[in-house]
């Protein structure tokens, strides 16, 4: 009985590493594999620390169920072993941790420079909407097809709420900004997040590696509906954004004098009849 | 004064002041200036909030269960108009709050304020703190703030509590129509921050005055016990940090109310009222407010550090692994505090070459960690071990360390922060520390030096029960956090499940809430055996743990003055099992005079061995 209290603190770490071993199983895991090439990175590195920390844990709750066994043997000597310590030991202990944790620090800076510094960003990835967060959805605007988008609102402007469509495989730049309090733009599967700060805009890129709808969740508390600021990126191929652009060009630029003909061939016709289309 | 000789003839300071003057019951009591009865009135105060910051936890935890279903028992009352669910505004505030109680009226004053108060002037030597009435006051400011507190939860209605989340981040802080706790809730929380604030700064000038001047005979710096140095470093810490956070709060409530602009840029527009007129920047409050709250994290910690390791010396009669090394990587940690809070903000967008320095900084802050947790197992390494309640809440406290500390190192690196930050990885990573670390260390503490508080020992099957339950429900609520965090749960959600990719996770979120519970009902156990064993626990003599600090060699519980022979100090804090013992114990006292080589020690012998003679194993 008196080995109880060892074997208790032997067991929980055992039962740790087997529910993180069963998680991915279980799908108590990553929402997916990262579907963004830096997501991948941002992995590998999850992958290479969850290695170092897990053998370090490991090492360590070792040692302490060793010596607590070995502490229980020996409750009932007169003395214990009389040690100030090791200078040795407290050398090697401090110099291998710091060794490991400098190589950690370099071996990332890598992906950070390339995700959020600028002169690292992919070349010439011009921002292809921005996104405007608010008390409880994103709003986002894109330039008309074919022309920049400009930091100021501009009158052939598109608007959607919490839909933001992107073409897959290539960089994409967006403009993240908030209208009144603090947000986050959060896509788990892109392992993309980035705060929207009030009177800032912040450059974003990412780039999805497949087509798909990806969830667009907020991070950063913004209020009573902070849960409920629920969008989703849709990445397609790039004909179908532009078909996308095109439709959204028409729904906006209609005046509610004609029938809505249901094909965006139809509505390309008539797309550019009008100019006054700032349809917000 | 005390000096760095170590002989006997050095006691100049007022010995004779404190014999037992006749005074009544609210000034020996309730107004008291004596440290102890202070320590002990900071003790009870914030295990009662532990109470409240539990309750506040458990209403985010049912929620998280079970969305939306009317809550138990107090549901059908506070919430009729929503059929007993809570509404997700309330959660907000529940998250806010539970942290503010937790962090402001829980972990920082039970460790500073009821530790520090109580064990500071009895292991050092001292008759009481440097400024008594300064302590007095330090505790009666707890109250307008735990009051401050209470009014904002209550003012405008439940519906209308503080809900910025303990970290207050501006803009939602600071314009009223953000949120419905924005409104007078969030300014009475800043005052309830500013007497926090108020209290804290007065006990730390009194600590690092009390350290510095009012040692004993012989308690040169590196014979203090780690308790003090964690104790000495952690006010260093407050005084250094804290002004900060109190000019943030003091510019938020002018922003707030006289009109000034600091935090709120121009052209905003929340609920639809008139653009804000303004030039300020959000992000100067996140840099504000974590100058002075990562340091914090360390005020919430180190105490329980320095604790332990007194504790577990005592325990395994071993000296401490390492003294000097423990002492070195508490002030590296405390220097190395103060540059890393800008890993609270790797994804604000702050400038990223601040992140990479800010990342670098907080990997070396894991390194003087690492090199406790070492010393730690190096302690325990060849030493006696018997497991009772202390120990077991020690080595708790180890393992548990053990697991936020690396947690940890994910959110060092700023590639994985991105990814990680503001999830439930956080949750996890701050609840190992500041509960598994700093909470199982105080419950530790609690038993350990109850026989100097009242005279008593707790009851140990009580406290083996106690530590059972409460270690199984802490880590069933909390380690699947880490999981839910690697699945992209974000924190603060009231009702996460209507993202698709989070719907499969709320039979987790139900086993850990059940957890919770038992976890909470476990600390009734605690409070009851604190209360019970003042009436009928096992009576103590003065050194009931054969522990070697000052303290024990003071009566148990200490009178006014605390010390009926004023120590004098021969030895370092550790020396346990030494060779030098020719006697039946194993451990010598530090005020055990060194052996007779020569006349000129005998005037520090006298009656210091009488202080341990009548302990009892």
């Amino acid at each position: 009985m008196n080995k109880f209290w060892p074997l208790f603190f032997c067991f929980w770490p055992v039962v740790a590493i087997v529910v993180l071993w069963i998680s991915p199983a279980m799908d108590w895991w990553f929402p997916g594999a990262a579907m963004s090439p830096l997501g991948e990175q941002i992995d590998n590195l999850f992958y290479m620390i969850l290695l170092v920390v897990g053998i370090v844990f490991v090492g360590t709750h070792i040692a302490l169920g060793y010596v607590l066994f070995r502490g229980v043997d020996h409750a009932d000597d007169k003395k214990s072993w009389f040690s100030h310590g090791s200078h040795k030991l407290e050398v090697l202990w401090s110099v291998a941790p710091a060794g490991i944790l400098l190589f950690i620090s370099l071996y990332q800076l890598e992906v950070w420079m390339r995700y959020r510094v600028k002169s690292h960003f992919p070349d010439d990835v011009q921002p292809i909407a921005e996104v405007t967060a608010r008390q409880f959805e994103w709003r986002i605007r894109y330039p008309a097809p074919g022309k920049p988008l400009l930091p100021t609102p501009q009158p052939d402007d598109l608007y959607t709420v919490n839909d933001l469509h992107v073409p897959f495989g290539r960089p994409i730049l967006i403009r993240l900004r908030s209208m009144d309090v603090q947000h986050s733009f959060f896509v788990p599967e892109l392992r993309v997040k980035q705060d929207a700060v009030p009177g800032t805009v912040i450059p974003v890129w990412f780039e999805t590696n497949d087509e798909g709808d990806y969830d667009l969740t907020c991070a950063e508390l913004c209020g009573w509906g902070h849960y409920k600021m629920r969008g989703r990126v849709f990445a397609e191929r790039e004909s179908e954004f532009h078909a996308y652009m095109k439709t959204l060009q028409a729904e906006q630029d209609y005046d509610g004098v004609r029938e809505l003909e249901s094909t965006g061939a139809q509505i390309a016709e008539y797309s550019g009849e009008t100019d006054d289309n700032s349809g917000h | 004064m005390s000096t760095l000789s170590p002989t006997a003839d050095v006691h100049g300071h007022g010995h004779e002041g404190h014999g037992h003057h006749d005074i009544g019951f609210v000034r020996k009591y309730v107004f008291s200036t004596d440290h102890k009865i202070i320590g002990i009135q900071f003790l009870v105060t914030t295990l009662l909030m532990l109470l409240v910051g539990g309750a506040l936890a458990l209403g985010v935890r049912f929620q998280l269960a079970w969305p939306w279903r009317t809550v138990p028992i107090i549901g059908e009352i506070i919430f009729s108009g929503e059929g007993g669910s809570m509404s997700p505004e309330f959660y907000t505030m529940l998250v806010t709050m539970h942290a503010s109680v937790m962090i402001f009226l829980v972990i920082i004053p039970i460790l500073a304020g009821a530790f520090g108060n109580f064990l500071i002037p009895l292991m050092i030597g001292a008759d009481d703190m440097a400024f008594p009435v300064l302590n007095m006051l330090s505790y009666w400011f707890m109250w307008p703030a735990i009051a401050c507190f209470g009014v904002s939860f209550l003012i405008n209605g439940l519906n209308a509590a503080p809900a910025q989340g303990w970290t207050a981040y501006p803009v939602l802080s600071a314009l009223h129509d953000s949120a419905p706790g924005s409104g007078a809730a969030q300014t009475w929380w800043l005052l309830g921050l500013t007497f926090v604030g108020v209290s804290s700064m007065m006990g730390s000038v009194n600590y690092m005055t009390t350290i510095i001047n009012m040692r004993a005979p012989g308690m040169t710096l590196f014979r203090m016990p780690l308790t003090i140095w964690s104790m000495f470093i952690t006010a260093i810490l407050q005084a250094f940090a804290l002004p900060v956070l109190t000019a943030a709060g003091f510019m938020l409530v002018a922003e707030r109310v006289l009109g000034f602009n600091f935090f709120v840029p121009g052209g905003l527009i929340v609920n639809d009222n008139d653009p804000t007129i303004g030039g300020g920047q959000p992000l100067l409050w996140q840099h504000l407010f974590w100058f002075y709250s990562h340091p914090a994290v360390y005020i919430m910690l180190l105490p329980a550090m320095g604790m332990v390791s007194d504790m577990l010396a005592a325990q395994v009669r071993k000296p401490i692994f390492g003294y000097k090394p423990m002492v070195y990587s508490m002030a590296a940690i405390a220097g190395l505090g103060f540059i890393v809070w800008g890993h609270h903000m790797f994804t604000s967008g702050m400038n990223p070459a601040l992140g990479m320095t800010f990342m670098i900084s907080t990997m070396m802050i894991a390194l003087p960690s690492a090199v406790k947790v070492f010393n730690w197992l190096g302690t325990i390494w060849g030493g006696k071990v018997r497991f009772n309640t202390v120990m077991l809440n020690c080595v708790a406290f180890i393992s548990m360390f053990i697991v936020g500390g690396l947690s940890g190192i994910w959110m060092a690196s700023v590639p994985t922060d991105i990814y990680f930050h503001d999830t439930y990885f956080i949750v996890a990573h701050f609840h190992y520390v500041l509960f598994g670390a700093t909470l199982f260390g105080c419950f530790a503490a609690i038993p350990f030096w109850y026989p100097k508080m009242f005279g008593r020992k707790m009851n140990e099957t009580a406290g083996k029960l106690h530590f059972l339950l409460t270690f199984i429900g802490f880590n069933g609520t909390f380690f699947p956090m880490h999981m839910l965090g690697i699945a992209g749960f974000p924190r603060r959600y009231a009702d996460p499940y209507i993202h698709p990719y989070m719907e499969h996770l709320m039979p987790m979120n139900r086993f850990m809430t059940l957890c919770a519970i038992l976890m909470g009902i476990a600390q009734f156990i605690l409070i009851a055996n604190f209360v019970i064993s003042y009436f009928n626990g096992e009576k103590v003599g003065r050194n009931p743990w054969q522990a070697n600090g000052l303290e024990w060699s003071a009566p148990s519980p200490p009178g006014h003055g605390n010390f009926d022979v004023l120590p004098v100090v021969y030895r370092g804090p550790y020396e346990y099992s030494s060779p030098l013992n020719d006697d039946d114990r194993d451990f010598l006292m530090q005020t055990d005079p060194p052996p007779k080589r020569s006349e000129e020690s005998e005037s520090g012998g006298g009656k210091e061995d009488g202080g341990t003679a009548e302990e009892q194993a």
